[in-house]
Protein backbone atom coordinates (compact mmCIF):
# COMPACT_ATOMS: atom_id res chain seq x y z
CA UNK A 1 0.00 0.00 0.00
CA UNK A 2 0.81 3.36 0.24
CA UNK A 3 4.09 4.18 1.69
CA UNK A 4 6.65 6.84 2.15
CA UNK A 5 10.04 6.40 1.50
CA UNK A 6 12.01 7.58 4.33
CA UNK A 7 15.20 5.76 3.54
CA UNK A 8 18.34 8.12 4.23
CA UNK A 9 20.78 8.96 1.84
CA UNK A 10 23.32 6.51 0.78
CA UNK A 11 25.25 4.07 2.40
CA UNK A 12 27.42 4.42 5.34
CA UNK A 13 31.08 4.27 4.49
CA UNK A 14 33.65 3.13 6.60
CA UNK A 15 31.18 2.80 9.64
CA UNK A 16 32.34 -0.57 11.69
CA UNK A 17 29.11 -1.17 12.95
CA UNK A 18 26.53 -1.79 11.25
CA UNK A 19 22.95 -1.97 12.65
CA UNK A 20 20.38 -3.76 10.55
CA UNK A 21 18.70 -2.49 7.74
CA UNK A 22 15.37 -1.91 8.32
CA UNK A 23 12.73 -1.33 5.89
CA UNK A 24 12.21 2.67 6.42
CA UNK A 25 8.22 2.92 4.93
CA UNK A 26 6.09 4.64 6.67
CA UNK A 27 2.12 2.59 5.56
CA UNK A 28 -0.13 5.38 5.12
CA UNK A 29 -3.37 3.68 5.21
CA UNK A 30 -4.38 4.71 8.54
CA UNK A 31 -3.49 8.05 8.39
CA UNK A 32 -6.30 8.05 5.01
CA UNK A 33 -8.77 6.30 6.94
CA UNK A 34 -8.65 8.88 9.67
CA UNK A 35 -9.05 11.71 7.45
CA UNK A 36 -11.56 10.21 5.33
CA UNK A 37 -13.70 9.33 8.86
CA UNK A 38 -12.98 13.11 9.82
CA UNK A 39 -14.20 14.24 6.44
CA UNK A 40 -16.82 12.53 6.68
CA UNK A 41 -17.62 13.88 10.44
CA UNK A 42 -17.53 17.34 9.11
CA UNK A 43 -19.33 17.21 5.85
CA UNK A 44 -22.65 15.78 8.22
CA UNK A 45 -22.30 17.89 10.80
CA UNK A 46 -22.34 21.08 8.72
CA UNK A 47 -25.60 20.20 7.34
CA UNK A 48 -27.27 18.51 9.92
CA UNK A 49 -26.42 21.07 12.20
CA UNK A 50 -29.55 23.34 11.59
CA UNK A 51 -31.94 22.54 14.04
CA UNK A 52 -35.67 21.23 12.90
CA UNK A 53 -38.61 23.65 12.73
CA UNK A 54 -41.76 22.71 13.38
CA UNK A 55 -44.83 24.92 12.08
CA UNK A 56 -47.75 26.05 14.39
CA UNK A 57 -50.25 27.94 13.23
CA UNK A 58 -52.88 29.37 16.24
CA UNK A 59 -56.19 30.37 15.50
CA UNK A 60 -57.15 33.43 15.51
CA UNK A 61 -57.72 35.11 18.13
CA UNK A 62 -59.87 37.82 17.81
CA UNK A 63 -61.55 38.89 21.46
CA UNK A 64 -64.92 40.42 18.86
CA UNK A 65 -66.03 37.68 17.39
CA UNK A 66 -65.29 34.97 20.41
CA UNK A 67 -66.65 31.23 20.05
CA UNK A 68 -67.32 31.50 16.54
CA UNK A 69 -67.02 27.72 15.40
CA UNK A 70 -68.90 25.17 16.80
CA UNK A 71 -67.18 21.89 16.82
CA UNK A 72 -69.47 18.83 15.91
CA UNK A 73 -69.09 16.76 19.46
CA UNK A 74 -69.46 13.41 17.65
CA UNK A 75 -66.46 13.86 16.00
CA UNK A 76 -64.27 16.00 18.35
CA UNK A 77 -61.64 14.54 20.49
CA UNK A 78 -60.16 16.20 23.51
CA UNK A 79 -56.75 16.01 25.00
CA UNK A 80 -56.19 17.05 28.24
CA UNK A 81 -51.86 17.42 28.65
CA UNK A 82 -51.64 16.57 32.36
CA UNK A 83 -48.81 16.30 35.01
CA UNK A 84 -46.08 13.51 34.73
CA UNK A 85 -46.24 12.86 30.91
CA UNK A 86 -49.75 11.81 31.19
CA UNK A 87 -52.22 12.73 29.08
CA UNK A 88 -56.29 11.93 29.29
CA UNK A 89 -59.04 11.86 26.39
CA UNK A 90 -62.23 11.41 25.20
CA UNK A 91 -64.67 12.49 22.95
CA UNK A 92 -67.89 14.65 22.90
CA UNK A 93 -68.44 17.27 25.92
CA UNK A 94 -66.67 17.69 29.16
CA UNK A 95 -69.83 17.43 30.80
CA UNK A 96 -71.49 14.49 28.88
CA UNK A 97 -68.61 12.63 26.81
CA UNK A 98 -69.21 10.12 24.25
CA UNK A 99 -66.95 7.87 25.41
CA UNK A 100 -65.54 8.10 28.92
CA UNK A 101 -62.50 10.01 29.86
CA UNK A 102 -59.18 7.53 29.38
CA UNK A 103 -55.84 8.08 30.66
CA UNK A 104 -52.93 7.35 28.32
CA UNK A 105 -49.15 8.33 27.60
CA UNK A 106 -47.26 9.38 24.75
CA UNK A 107 -45.64 7.54 21.75
CA UNK A 108 -46.11 4.56 19.70
CA UNK A 109 -48.57 2.86 22.51
CA UNK A 110 -50.33 5.05 23.83
CA UNK A 111 -52.29 8.14 22.53
CA UNK A 112 -51.25 7.04 18.56
CA UNK A 113 -53.11 3.97 18.61
CA UNK A 114 -56.10 5.85 20.34
CA UNK A 115 -55.57 8.78 17.34
CA UNK A 116 -55.48 6.04 14.50
CA UNK A 117 -58.95 4.05 15.85
CA UNK A 118 -60.69 6.69 16.41
CA UNK A 119 -59.89 8.78 13.11
CA UNK A 120 -60.85 5.72 11.05
CA UNK A 121 -64.13 5.14 12.61
CA UNK A 122 -65.17 8.73 13.27
CA UNK A 123 -64.71 8.93 9.37
CA UNK A 124 -66.14 5.59 8.65
CA UNK A 125 -69.10 6.99 10.96
CA UNK A 126 -69.68 10.40 9.98
CA UNK A 127 -67.92 10.60 6.75
CA UNK A 128 -65.49 13.51 8.22
CA UNK A 129 -62.15 13.92 9.45
CA UNK A 130 -61.63 13.74 13.36
CA UNK A 131 -61.24 16.97 15.16
CA UNK A 132 -58.24 17.11 18.14
CA UNK A 133 -58.50 19.64 20.58
CA UNK A 134 -55.44 19.70 22.34
CA UNK A 135 -55.47 21.35 26.14
CA UNK A 136 -52.18 21.79 27.91
CA UNK A 137 -52.64 22.37 31.59
CA UNK A 138 -50.52 24.43 33.51
CA UNK A 139 -48.93 21.06 34.46
CA UNK A 140 -47.53 20.24 31.75
CA UNK A 141 -44.23 21.01 30.47
CA UNK A 142 -43.71 21.92 26.87
CA UNK A 143 -41.89 19.04 25.56
CA UNK A 144 -45.72 17.27 26.05
CA UNK A 145 -46.64 20.15 23.77
CA UNK A 146 -44.14 18.93 21.28
CA UNK A 147 -44.99 15.40 21.74
CA UNK A 148 -48.31 15.87 21.34
CA UNK A 149 -48.19 18.07 18.43
CA UNK A 150 -45.65 15.26 16.95
CA UNK A 151 -48.26 13.10 16.97
CA UNK A 152 -50.67 15.02 15.26
CA UNK A 153 -48.41 14.93 11.98
CA UNK A 154 -47.77 11.43 12.64
CA UNK A 155 -50.97 10.32 12.44
CA UNK A 156 -51.98 12.75 9.86
CA UNK A 157 -54.96 14.19 11.76
CA UNK A 158 -54.48 17.58 9.85
CA UNK A 159 -55.11 16.30 6.35
CA UNK A 160 -58.44 14.72 4.75
CA UNK A 161 -61.14 17.08 6.52
CA UNK A 162 -59.28 16.15 9.57
CA UNK A 163 -58.02 19.43 12.12
CA UNK A 164 -56.44 19.86 15.10
CA UNK A 165 -56.30 23.22 17.48
CA UNK A 166 -54.26 24.25 20.75
CA UNK A 167 -57.13 25.50 22.80
CA UNK A 168 -57.25 26.83 26.53
CA UNK A 169 -58.62 24.48 28.90
CA UNK A 170 -61.68 24.91 30.97
CA UNK A 171 -62.24 24.63 34.65
CA UNK A 172 -64.37 21.22 34.21
CA UNK A 173 -61.51 19.69 32.50
CA UNK A 174 -59.45 20.83 35.15
CA UNK A 175 -61.13 19.23 37.75
CA UNK A 176 -61.19 16.15 35.35
CA UNK A 177 -57.68 16.41 35.45
CA UNK A 178 -57.29 16.17 38.89
CA UNK A 179 -59.98 13.39 39.78
CA UNK A 180 -57.54 11.15 38.11
CA UNK A 181 -54.51 12.10 39.47
CA UNK A 182 -52.91 14.00 36.52
CA UNK A 183 -53.17 18.41 37.63
CA UNK B 1 2.92 -24.41 -26.23
CA UNK B 2 5.23 -22.13 -24.12
CA UNK B 3 3.54 -20.71 -21.15
CA UNK B 4 2.59 -17.11 -21.29
CA UNK B 5 4.37 -14.82 -18.41
CA UNK B 6 2.28 -12.45 -17.12
CA UNK B 7 4.46 -9.82 -15.87
CA UNK B 8 4.20 -9.51 -12.29
CA UNK B 9 2.87 -6.06 -11.13
CA UNK B 10 3.62 -4.46 -8.11
CA UNK B 11 0.52 -4.02 -5.59
CA UNK B 12 1.23 -1.20 -4.08
CA UNK B 13 -0.73 2.14 -5.05
CA UNK B 14 0.35 5.19 -4.48
CA UNK B 15 -1.82 6.64 -2.07
CA UNK B 16 -0.02 10.25 -2.03
CA UNK B 17 -2.53 11.51 -4.30
CA UNK B 18 -5.80 10.80 -2.32
CA UNK B 19 -4.06 11.73 0.72
CA UNK B 20 -3.50 15.10 -0.38
CA UNK B 21 -7.05 15.33 -1.67
CA UNK B 22 -8.34 14.62 1.24
CA UNK B 23 -6.48 16.59 3.49
CA UNK B 24 -7.71 19.41 1.02
CA UNK B 25 -11.39 18.62 1.48
CA UNK B 26 -11.01 18.34 5.30
CA UNK B 27 -9.19 21.40 5.47
CA UNK B 28 -12.12 22.85 3.57
CA UNK B 29 -14.58 21.36 5.37
CA UNK B 30 -13.29 22.21 9.23
CA UNK B 31 -13.09 25.90 7.82
CA UNK B 32 -16.40 26.36 6.90
CA UNK B 33 -17.67 24.58 9.51
CA UNK B 34 -19.49 27.38 11.40
CA UNK B 35 -18.57 27.24 15.06
CA UNK B 36 -20.85 27.04 17.83
CA UNK B 37 -21.50 30.25 19.31
CA UNK B 38 -22.24 30.39 23.28
CA UNK B 39 -25.73 30.43 24.41
CA UNK B 40 -26.18 32.79 27.11
CA UNK B 41 -29.05 30.48 28.02
CA UNK B 42 -28.54 27.02 27.36
CA UNK B 43 -31.90 24.79 26.67
CA UNK B 44 -32.44 21.01 25.46
CA UNK B 45 -34.78 21.25 22.99
CA UNK B 46 -37.38 18.41 22.67
CA UNK B 47 -37.45 15.56 20.08
CA UNK B 48 -39.82 15.48 16.56
CA UNK B 49 -39.77 13.99 13.51
CA UNK B 50 -40.22 16.80 11.56
CA UNK B 51 -37.52 17.17 8.97
CA UNK B 52 -38.26 21.22 7.79
CA UNK B 53 -34.93 22.31 8.62
CA UNK B 54 -34.77 26.28 9.59
CA UNK B 55 -34.42 29.28 7.78
CA UNK B 56 -31.25 31.44 8.91
CA UNK B 57 -32.48 34.96 7.17
CA UNK B 58 -35.57 37.07 8.73
CA UNK B 59 -35.88 34.79 11.38
CA UNK B 60 -36.41 35.94 15.37
CA UNK B 61 -35.80 33.38 18.68
CA UNK B 62 -36.97 33.87 21.23
CA UNK B 63 -35.36 31.04 23.77
CA UNK B 64 -37.33 30.09 26.62
CA UNK B 65 -36.07 28.05 29.54
CA UNK B 66 -35.64 28.19 33.75
CA UNK B 67 -38.28 30.83 33.56
CA UNK B 68 -36.35 33.49 31.53
CA UNK B 69 -37.23 34.45 27.80
CA UNK B 70 -34.29 35.17 25.35
CA UNK B 71 -34.57 37.04 22.10
CA UNK B 72 -32.33 37.37 19.47
CA UNK B 73 -33.21 38.47 15.75
CA UNK B 74 -31.22 37.56 12.54
CA UNK B 75 -29.02 39.73 10.32
CA UNK B 76 -26.69 42.96 11.74
CA UNK B 77 -28.87 45.56 10.12
CA UNK B 78 -32.13 44.47 11.55
CA UNK B 79 -30.77 44.26 15.31
CA UNK B 80 -29.48 47.99 14.95
CA UNK B 81 -32.53 48.97 13.07
CA UNK B 82 -34.54 47.52 16.19
CA UNK B 83 -32.45 49.02 18.77
CA UNK B 84 -32.79 52.98 17.44
CA UNK B 85 -36.70 51.89 17.39
CA UNK B 86 -36.64 50.61 20.67
CA UNK B 87 -34.30 53.57 22.01
CA UNK B 88 -36.82 55.94 21.05
CA UNK B 89 -40.09 53.98 22.65
CA UNK B 90 -37.58 53.82 26.02
CA UNK B 91 -36.06 57.32 25.39
CA UNK B 92 -32.28 55.60 26.04
CA UNK B 93 -29.59 57.01 24.32
CA UNK B 94 -27.50 54.33 22.49
CA UNK B 95 -24.16 55.43 20.60
CA UNK B 96 -23.12 53.79 17.31
CA UNK B 97 -20.00 51.60 19.30
CA UNK B 98 -22.92 50.88 21.31
CA UNK B 99 -25.40 49.65 18.52
CA UNK B 100 -22.38 47.43 16.56
CA UNK B 101 -21.72 46.08 19.86
CA UNK B 102 -25.31 45.05 19.71
CA UNK B 103 -25.59 44.08 16.55
CA UNK B 104 -23.21 41.69 17.14
CA UNK B 105 -24.78 39.49 20.09
CA UNK B 106 -26.94 36.95 18.81
CA UNK B 107 -29.28 36.88 21.50
CA UNK B 108 -29.65 38.88 25.06
CA UNK B 109 -32.09 38.73 27.79
CA UNK B 110 -32.00 41.52 30.09
CA UNK B 111 -34.50 44.21 30.74
CA UNK B 112 -33.81 47.38 28.56
CA UNK B 113 -32.79 49.40 31.45
CA UNK B 114 -29.96 47.34 31.65
CA UNK B 115 -29.55 46.79 28.06
CA UNK B 116 -26.31 49.74 28.19
CA UNK B 117 -24.50 47.54 30.89
CA UNK B 118 -24.88 44.45 29.40
CA UNK B 119 -23.67 46.01 25.95
CA UNK B 120 -20.49 47.21 27.95
CA UNK B 121 -19.59 43.47 29.52
CA UNK B 122 -17.04 41.95 27.72
CA UNK B 123 -18.56 38.41 25.50
CA UNK B 124 -17.44 35.86 27.39
CA UNK B 125 -18.66 37.41 31.06
CA UNK B 126 -21.88 38.12 28.84
CA UNK B 127 -22.55 34.65 28.41
CA UNK B 128 -22.10 33.73 32.38
CA UNK B 129 -25.13 31.81 34.32
CA UNK B 130 -26.83 34.81 36.19
CA UNK B 131 -26.10 37.83 34.62
CA UNK B 132 -28.46 38.09 32.37
CA UNK B 133 -32.19 37.86 33.81
CA UNK B 134 -34.39 37.47 30.84
CA UNK B 135 -36.77 39.86 29.38
CA UNK B 136 -39.73 41.23 31.28
CA UNK B 137 -42.85 39.42 29.59
CA UNK B 138 -45.57 41.30 31.75
CA UNK B 139 -47.41 44.62 30.86
CA UNK B 140 -46.56 46.97 33.34
CA UNK B 141 -50.09 49.40 33.84
CA UNK B 142 -51.24 50.43 29.98
CA UNK B 143 -47.53 49.27 29.13
CA UNK B 144 -47.40 46.30 27.18
CA UNK B 145 -44.67 44.62 28.16
CA UNK B 146 -41.08 44.56 26.76
CA UNK B 147 -41.20 41.46 25.24
CA UNK B 148 -44.20 42.12 23.01
CA UNK B 149 -42.48 45.80 22.18
CA UNK B 150 -38.78 43.72 20.90
CA UNK B 151 -40.77 41.39 18.91
CA UNK B 152 -42.92 44.36 17.42
CA UNK B 153 -39.68 46.66 16.32
CA UNK B 154 -38.11 43.51 15.60
CA UNK B 155 -40.80 42.99 12.73
CA UNK B 156 -40.94 46.05 11.95
CA UNK B 157 -37.15 46.43 11.37
CA UNK B 158 -37.27 43.06 9.20
CA UNK B 159 -40.36 44.76 7.05
CA UNK B 160 -39.05 47.80 6.72
CA UNK B 161 -34.99 46.95 5.96
CA UNK B 162 -35.85 43.47 3.44
CA UNK B 163 -39.43 43.38 2.95
CA UNK B 164 -39.94 40.37 4.07
CA UNK B 165 -42.50 39.30 6.72
CA UNK B 166 -40.51 37.89 9.82
CA UNK B 167 -40.71 34.40 11.08
CA UNK B 168 -41.22 33.70 14.78
CA UNK B 169 -39.42 31.03 16.00
CA UNK B 170 -39.63 29.86 19.48
CA UNK B 171 -36.97 27.38 21.03
CA UNK B 172 -38.19 25.89 24.20
CA UNK B 173 -36.68 23.74 27.24
CA UNK B 174 -38.40 20.23 27.29
CA UNK B 175 -38.68 20.85 31.13
CA UNK B 176 -40.18 24.67 30.69
CA UNK B 177 -43.80 24.75 32.18
CA UNK B 178 -46.55 24.79 29.60
CA UNK B 179 -47.41 28.22 31.53
CA UNK B 180 -44.60 30.18 30.50
CA UNK B 181 -45.10 29.34 26.74
CA UNK B 182 -48.03 30.04 26.98
CA UNK B 183 -47.62 33.21 27.89
CA UNK B 184 -44.86 34.26 25.15
CA UNK B 185 -47.71 32.74 22.55
CA UNK B 186 -50.39 34.96 23.92
CA UNK B 187 -47.95 38.12 23.52
CA UNK B 188 -47.51 36.90 19.48
CA UNK B 189 -51.18 36.31 19.51
CA UNK B 190 -51.78 39.77 20.43
CA UNK B 191 -49.96 41.37 17.07
CA UNK B 192 -51.60 38.90 15.45
CA UNK B 193 -48.76 36.60 15.00
CA UNK B 194 -50.77 33.17 14.13
CA UNK B 195 -48.33 31.52 12.99
CA UNK B 196 -44.19 30.57 14.34
CA UNK B 197 -41.84 27.66 14.32
CA UNK B 198 -41.69 25.66 17.21
CA UNK B 199 -37.40 24.28 17.30
CA UNK B 200 -36.82 20.73 17.59
CA UNK B 201 -34.08 18.32 17.69
CA UNK B 202 -34.39 15.09 15.37
CA UNK B 203 -35.73 12.02 16.88
CA UNK B 204 -36.89 8.48 15.27
CA UNK B 205 -40.83 7.25 14.65
CA UNK B 206 -41.37 6.26 18.57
Amino acid sequence: MAELDTSGGGKKKGGKVRSKKQSARVDMTPMVDLMFLLITFFMLTTTLAKPQAMDLAMPDKDEKTDDKFDVADNRTMTILLGKGDRLEWYIGLVDNPLTSPQVDNYGKNGIRKALLEKSKEIKSKTGKGLIVLIKASDAANYKNLVDILDEMKITNIGVGGGTYAIVDISEPEIGLLKRDGLY
Amino acid sequence: MPKVKVPRKSTVIDMTAMCDVASLLLTFFILTATARQPEPLPVDTPSSTVKIKLPTTDIATLTIGQGKVFFGVAGQPVRIRMLERMAERYNIQFTDQEKKRFSLMDNFGVPISQLKQLIALPNDKRNKEGVQVGIPTDSVGRNPSELREWIYNARYATKELNDKELRISIKGDSKENYKVVKKIIDILQSQEVNKFSLITSLEGLD
